[in-house]
């Protein structure tokens, strides 16, 4: 019998995660198949998940504002390799999206098409998981909607 | 605002693996093999676990010689309720046994209903080995 020279090391941690208000609220929405976001009382950027704070401006928000289902490509990188938990098989597209109404990308999954196909501007909407749960893996995937792109010059501030 | 706080469990798990290198390569094997391999340092001291390197020197360790595979329990804490992937070793105490020929203490489970210091153990090994250190299942009590 051959040495032994690999040894299998696996780690988990076990979690239990109280999510505060403001997350509680989002989860709630997406119960609804709703994303709703924050928007911020200073420089009224939409945020998606809320954290219940503007990051630029260091000043709570409050104020609920749905955005999506639909949205824009935004950057996006393609998944080939096979691994561990994956959700859909390769290859797939990881991307940010911005959903419409919101300010700052979401990074999820293009799924439902031809990687090959998936381009920056593309217009994409959310598929929900048949039964839904308080997760944003909820929204299983972003597929491609039949919209036109929009022109780089206004996402220019997402690329 | 008054949603009711959402309590959520969550996992992290690594799925790592390492290369053991030649020490605990040997170390490794030999467990494989129903044996337990130590260093032994050029002061003579006899380190079980293995080490790479001599802790007072820094020196590099390539002799091993095998130790046990009885011990002497140095110290122990018992679980009175095992973690999940421990669950066949009820009751067991974590302890820290010196095995013969060993001047180092190895940690590793006790299998008893009363485990103290200065106990003798000896290890219940594990029917098919792979070559990882629960080939030894846990210590247990030696017959008197």
């Amino acid at each position: 019998m051959s040495d032994v020279t690999v040894l299998r090391t696996p780690t988990r941690l076990n979690y239990e995660v109280t999510a505060g208000a403001v997350t509680a609220r989002f989860l709630t929405g997406i119960l609804d198949k709703n994303l709703i976001g924050q928007r911020c009382p200073a420089c009224r950027k939409v945020y998606i998940p809320p954290r219940g704070s503007c990051p630029t401006c260091a000043v709570p928000t409050t104020e609920a504002v749905p955005v999506g289902p639909r949205g824009t490509v935004t950057t996006f990188s393609v998944v080939r390799l096979p691994f561990e938990g994956q959700i859909l098989p390769p290859p797939y597209a990881c991307a940010h999206v911005v959903l419409d109404g919101a300010d700052v990308p979401l990074l999820h999954i293009v799924g439902d098409c031809d990687v090959d196909t998936v381009r920056i501007g593309m217009r994409v909407e959310a598929v929900w998981a048949p039964v839904v749960e308080a997760t944003l893996a909820s929204v299983r995937y972003f597929r491609p909607v039949d919209e036109p792109d929009v022109p780089d010059d206004q996402i220019r501030s997402f690329l | 605002m008054n949603a009711e706080p959402f309590v959520a469990p969550f996992v992290l798990q690594y799925t790592y693996k390492r290369s053991l290198g030649p020490v605990f390569s040997r170390f490794f094997t030999a467990l494989r093999d129903g044996r337990i391999l130590g260093s032994r340092t050029a002061a003579g001291t006899v380190l079980v676990p293995p080490s790479e390197y001599d802790p007072e020197t820094g020196a590099d360790l390539a002799e091993m010689v095998e130790v046990g595979p009885e011990g002497t329990v140095l110290s122990w804490t018992d679980l009175a309720e095992p973690p999940p992937g421990h669950a066949d070793k009820t009751p067991f105490a974590w302890a820290l046994i010196r095995l013969d020929g060993a001047d180092t203490a190895l940690l590793h489970a006790v299998c008893a209903s009363e485990v103290s210091a200065g106990m003798r153990v000896r290890p219940r090994w594990a029917a098919e080995r792979t070559g990882q250190i629960w080939d030894i299942l846990c210590f247990e009590a030696v017959s008197p």
